[in-house]
């Protein structure tokens, strides 16, 4: 088995495995759908959601998607050191999105609104919950293969990996721009 | 090969004298087979229904078994005389036909389909010249408890209604989900907690049909059963006086009482039932929000 | 620290006692022989830490038996029950402990023995029939296996340790929610199935690429055979569904777990949602495991009719016809939760609809026959057996399919009888032609015929007495999952003969059992010295009997379909150059995964948040570790290769 065979047959792989975790995002949105207005009492998504911190959010997450565009074009080039600098503005952008999210779990849970409090609000912290996770496990897998591929010399094999490591950040913004749709824009507007 | 012979015809034996015994058992047995025995309109067209799905099927499945023998036994290595051709792979004729032929049939029973599901539409009134009684139905852990909005009375693991006349089941459940089935007389439907189902049966033969459960919903599952008696009218006037007679009322306590997780042996009759109490059941599950009605229309 | 674990977890009933007693009793068998053998490193070494696909393949198969047989027993225990709890008796098992048993029953059945059986079968032909050398992810198909092993292993230890879940196969809430099932046995289900089914989803991935990407030059997809076809649609179909079960499983979790409301009776759950999602995977999962039984009857038939596949073309269509089509049914599992007439005519129209492709691989599979030389051998004997009574099943399906027919059959024996007539007549008959037909490659002898035979006809007449009086008992009103019911109805002579019936196949599976050891005892005897004991056709047969580790020394184009037939009439033998070849290492590190998923569930299942979090961090160094880990290769150098080629290697 040469690289060549190991890049085609593990890339591809591995987004036949990214279609898998779309239609595990699917499941969660088409229950998130049924269950957007069994609010039992409680506040709908109007009320507790605040535009502009998601607005916030989405443009950081967009930016480290870019970010982690120009990083994988410089690992390509062999370029260790710049590849470095834009995963890590990605990573920062992406703890940034994290931190953000992770407050308004808190603050929606102190206030009582929180995930068992009505099926609105399980599926909402589910949802938005498990596209968080995501992005942790993003973000460790970044800083466990970055700096080691840079330190490596940006090899075939560590090309594939930062390959799929940005496909998979580049899908999990594709995600979010739904989430940013279906549960915060429809939610307020509607 | 011998033995093989041997142990083969002794299966068939065992099989033939255990059909036999079953027969001969089964004279002795009243083989009920109340899904085919309907006694009212509603099971009636579910009985044709599937007596149509099954001919035209046949058409197809007869076929097969006839063919499979044929071709096992004439194509069979030991018989040097038939014809064969290893190389035949295909053929586009007969590809057609069996792609063809089965998606005839299948567009026929299409048809038939869509025009049954909505004849039998479980939340279809039944349209009759006599009036229908109203009977709300709701499923308990573990028994089944049936209110006469109409009549003021209401009854466990036991209901009774006039022959010819539509009956409307309103069905819930303050339980797991449960399936409301009275076999002889129409297909069932699932009780849910928070929602209203509906079922529209009517008994064409006076009699006492077996009603049950068909949804596990707990340890007590096997006591969801209940008589429901089609009788004269007569009948049915005889059997609210006897039930007015009882000394239980059917107020919110005595709900609460029945409620909990238990089975009853034998059914129980209230002469009274609280007014609006079974859509209290409906909507103690969603006190915020308007009562959805389950079915789409 | 020990969460809601405490001693009462060990309190069983006799019946329990009486199944763990067995289960301890064979663990500590296998580990006597193991000891006494001295073959702990051999067992370590040569199986445990392996990424071979043939090695990972008898795992599989060796797992699914062992569960098929505590499934069995489970089955036997509801016929007994159900053949004598009538009137005054209520039998030998308490309404809670039957329920388990049958909740058991279902579950262990479709993940542990069927999927075990399929994934066992994929593992060994697919590689071989497209001519590779190994699948495309190695460490994966291990580590698939373990997640799977483990998820058999939750399933065991909740007969010990707890209890299992009493809510069905499927589990529906609101009775598998806290409020009505608020002890363990739910949890558990949760987990096995959480666990293997993640294994299921990876092993699906796998194959999925592996069929794509590295079949030998020469093999177009439309020269590939046909139990490959069927593979290719299955993983299609793990790929899109089994996501969706991981999803619902977590939810259920999370409301049982952490207070939410996806399914619960207040605070807005929806439990009709849960039933949507359970059947959208539901429904595929059955044509995933029905797909590559017919795959096997399309190689056997061919095979023992020493005649090309008929219609292959209208085969494949056929494949993906049943692959969309299984993605639009799910309703029809729940006509009467009332989706009103359209809704309901739709997903019965579309149900219907699938009767069509199946038909015609039938008839292709009869044709196929037709101006054959047909040799009656243990394997075609299943096929014959899968027509005469898949046919009789799919005719009830169809019957079911009819909204307002449903509503009368629903939940019904009848019911029970057309699925069992679906699995064991499709996807048992057709795993165990697999088995018969394939045991020979896989461990290099052949079976005894005559013993497959007697269990054939076991297995056929004992399931004809068991469901027939099913299907009618279904007619007679009776609702699936009673532990009791009146003597007026009329019902206990057929569940006699019913339970009759199951004696029968247990027979059977006696026989089974005794094949197995007399053909081990007389292996010396029935070596399959050619590695083409049935003048076989696909190219699995072109390699010796069991194939060396890296399968085919040489990885030479094809020219057809049936490429090992063709290579046999054109009677070329191509040079053959030894070349180096790299194989991947075995690791231990699957198994740990395993392991780790193991404590993972079983935490959940007790709320030991604590070995929760630590397994979890436990597998996520594991995981990163083995992706930073570049030396998972060894080499085969040429002359090893030539050494094992000239002593005995492939025919090709």
């Amino acid at each position: 088995m040469n690289d060549e065979t190991l890049n085609s047959k593990t890339v591809f792989g591995f987004w036949v495995y990214l279609m898998t975790d779309c239609i595990l995002f699917a499941t969660l949105f088409a229950t998130f759908a049924v269950l957007r207005h069994s609010t039992y009492g409680g506040p709908s998504g109007q009320e507790i959601f605040s535009l502009p911190l998601v607005l916030a959010m989405t443009l950081i997450l967009l930016t480290s998607s870019f970010s982690a565009g120009v990083g994988l074009l410089a690992a390509r080039r062999g370029e260790g050191r710049q590849a470095l600098a834009w995963f890590g503005l990605t990573f920062l952008l992406g703890a940034a999105f994290l931190t953000l999210e992770i407050r308004e779990f808190v603050h929606l849970t102190a206030e009582g609104h929180s995930w068992r409090a009505s099926a609105f609000l399980s599926s909402f912290f589910t949802l938005v919950g498990t596209h968080g996770a995501h992005i942790s496990s993003g973000l460790i897998w970044m800083a466990v293969l970055v700096p080691r591929s840079v330190q490596r010399g940006l090899g075939s094999v560590d090309l594939r990996r930062l390959t799929c490591l940005t496909l998979f950040w580049h899908f999990l913004d594709v995600v979010w721009i739904f989430i940013f749709t279906v549960v915060y824009l429809m939610g307020v507007l509607s | 090969m011998k033995k093989d012979k041997l142990v083969f015809r002794l299966l068939i034996v065992l099989d033939v004298l255990l059909l036999l015994a079953l027969l001969a058992y089964g004279k002795h047995v009243d083989f009920n087979l109340q899904v085919l025995n309907p006694k009212g309109q509603i099971a009636d067209k579910e009985r044709t229904l599937m007596l149509e799905a099954a001919l035209l099927m046949l058409i197809v499945v007869v076929p097969v078994y006839l063919m499979t023998a044929y071709i096992a036994f004439k194509y069979r290595a030991g018989n040097q005389r038939a014809k064969y051709s290893p190389d035949l792979d295909g053929n586009r004729k007969l590809e057609i036909t069996w792609w063809a032929i089965p998606g005839v049939i299948i567009t026929i029973l299409a048809v038939i389909t869509f025009k049954s599901s909505h004849d039998l539409d479980p939340f279809k009134k039944i349209s009759s010249p006599v009036k229908p009684i109203t009977i709300e139905v709701v499923a308990l852990d573990w028994k089944w408890l049936f209110i006469y909005p109409e009549q003021n009375v209401a009854s466990v693991n036991f209901v009774e209604f006039p022959v010819n006349t539509p009956v409307n089941f309103e069905i819930t459940a303050d339980a797991p989900m449960n399936s409301f089935w009275i076999p002889q007389l129409g297909g069932q439907i699932y009780a849910m907690s928070g929602m209203a189902t509906e079922l529209s049966l009517i008994a064409n033969r006076a009699g006492d049909y077996y009603g049950s459960s068909a949804n596990i919903s707990g340890r007590g599952f096997a006591a969801m059963k209940f008589t429901a008696r089609a009788t004269d009218r007569p009948g049915f006037e005889q059997w609210l006086a006897y039930a007015k007679q009882s000394e239980l009322k059917l107020d919110t306590g005595a709900y609460k009482q029945l409620a909990r997780q238990s089975t009853i042996s034998q059914p129980v009759y209230y002469s009274s039932a609280q007014k609006g109490l079974f859509n209290q059941v409906l909507t103690k599950f969603y006190p915020f929000a308007e009562v959805g009605h389950e079915g789409g229309h | 620290m020990l969460g809601r674990l405490n001693f009462d977890a060990l309190h069983h009933g006799t019946v329990e006692m009486v199944g763990i007693a067995s289960m301890f009793g064979g663990l500590i068998l296998a580990v006597t022989a193991l000891t006494y053998f001295k073959r702990w490193k051999w067992l370590w070494r040569v199986w445990l830490t392996s990424t071979d696909p043939k090695k990972i393949g008898v795992m599989y198969i060796a797992t699914a038996l062992f569960m098929l047989l505590r499934g069995a027993v489970d089955a036997g225990m509801m016929r007994t029950q159900q053949a004598i709890s009538v009137g005054d008796s209520t039998g030998f098992l308490n309404p809670d402990q039957f329920q388990q048993v049958f909740s058991a029953h279902g579950t262990i059945m479709i993940f542990f023995a069927a999927m075990g059986l399929m994934f066992g079968l994929i593992n060994w032909i697919v590689p071989l029939q497209i001519g590779a050398r190994d699948v495309a992810f190695p460490f994966l198909n291990a580590t698939s296996f373990w997640l799977f092993f483990m998820g058999a292993m939750l399933v065991n230890t909740s007969l010990v340790v707890g209890e299992f879940s009493a809510a069905g196969w499927l589990a529906y809430p609101p009775l598998s929610e806290l409020a009505y099932s608020p002890s363990v046995g739910v949890d558990y289900w949760i987990w096995a199935l959480q666990i293997a089914g993640v294994g299921s989803l990876l092993a699906g991935i796998n194959f999925l690429v592996t069929i794509l990407r590295m079949r030998r030059l020469g093999m177009t997809l439309m020269k590939m055979p046909m139990f490959c076809w069927s593979v290719l649609g299955t993983t299609t179909l793990i790929i899109f569904a089994f996501p969706i079960l991981t999803a619902t499983l977590a939810m259920l979790a999370l409301d049982r777990s952490f207070g939410m409301h996806f399914f619960t009776s207040y605070y807005g759950g929806n439990p009709m949602m849960y039933v949507n999602l359970i059947w959208a995977w539901g429904h595929p999962e059955v044509y995933i495991l029905i797909l590559p039984a017919f795959g096997v009857f399309s190689e056997v038939v061919a095979t023992f009719s020493r005649k090309r596949l008929f219609g292959y073309t209208s085969m494949v269509w056929a494949i993906w016809a049943i692959v969309f089509l299984s993605f639009i049914v799910w309703l029809h599992h729940f006509f009467t939760m009332g989706a009103g007439a359209n809704v309901n005519a739709f997903f019965g129209v579309m149900t219907m609809a699938i009767a069509v492709p199946t038909g015609v691989k039938v008839f292709n599979w009869l044709f196929t026959m037709y101006r054959g030389r047909i040799r009656f051998t243990t394997p075609m004997l299943w096929f014959l057996g899968f027509v005469a009574t898949f046919t009789i099943g799919g005719m009830a399906g169809v019957l079911m399919a009819v909204p307002p027919a449903d509503f009368q059959l629903h939940n019904s024996l009848f019911l029970v009888a057309h699925f069992h007539t679906m699995i064991i007549g499709g996807v048992v008959f057709g795993y165990f032609a697999g088995l018969t037909y394939w045991f020979p490659k896989i461990f290099g002898f052949k079976l005894n015929e005559r013993l497959g035979r007697y269990a054939f006809w076991c297995w056929l007449v004992g399931f004809l007495l068991a469901f027939i009086p099913l299907y009618i008992l279904g007619f007679m009103g009776a609702t699936r999952r009673l532990d009791h019911y009146d003597a007026s109805l009329g019902w206990q002579q057929l569940f006699i003969v019913a339970g009759v019936g199951v004696a029968i196949i247990g027979l059977g599976l006696f026989f089974q059992v005794l094949q197995l050891i007399v053909s081990i005892k007389d292996r010396h005897k029935n070596l399959d010295k050619t590695g083409d004991p049935w003048d076989g056709r696909t190219l699995e047969w072109s390699t010796a009997s069991p194939p060396p580790v890296y399968n085919f020394a040489s990885l030479s184009a094809v020219d057809d379909r049936d490429a090992f037939w063709a290579m046999k009439r054109a009677r070329v033998k191509p040079a053959i150059k030894y070349e180096a070849i790299e194989i991947a290492k075995n690791t231990s590190l699957p198994i740990i995964i395993g392991a780790l998923a193991f404590t993972f569930g079983f935490g959940f299942v007790w709320h030991m948040y604590w070995l929760v979090a630590l397994s979890f961090a436990a597998l996520i160094t594991v995981i990163a570790w083995r992706a930073s880990d570049d030396a998972t290769e060894y080499t085969v150098p040429a002359s090893e290769v030539k050494r094992i080629e000239l002593a005995g290697g492939n025919t090709a």
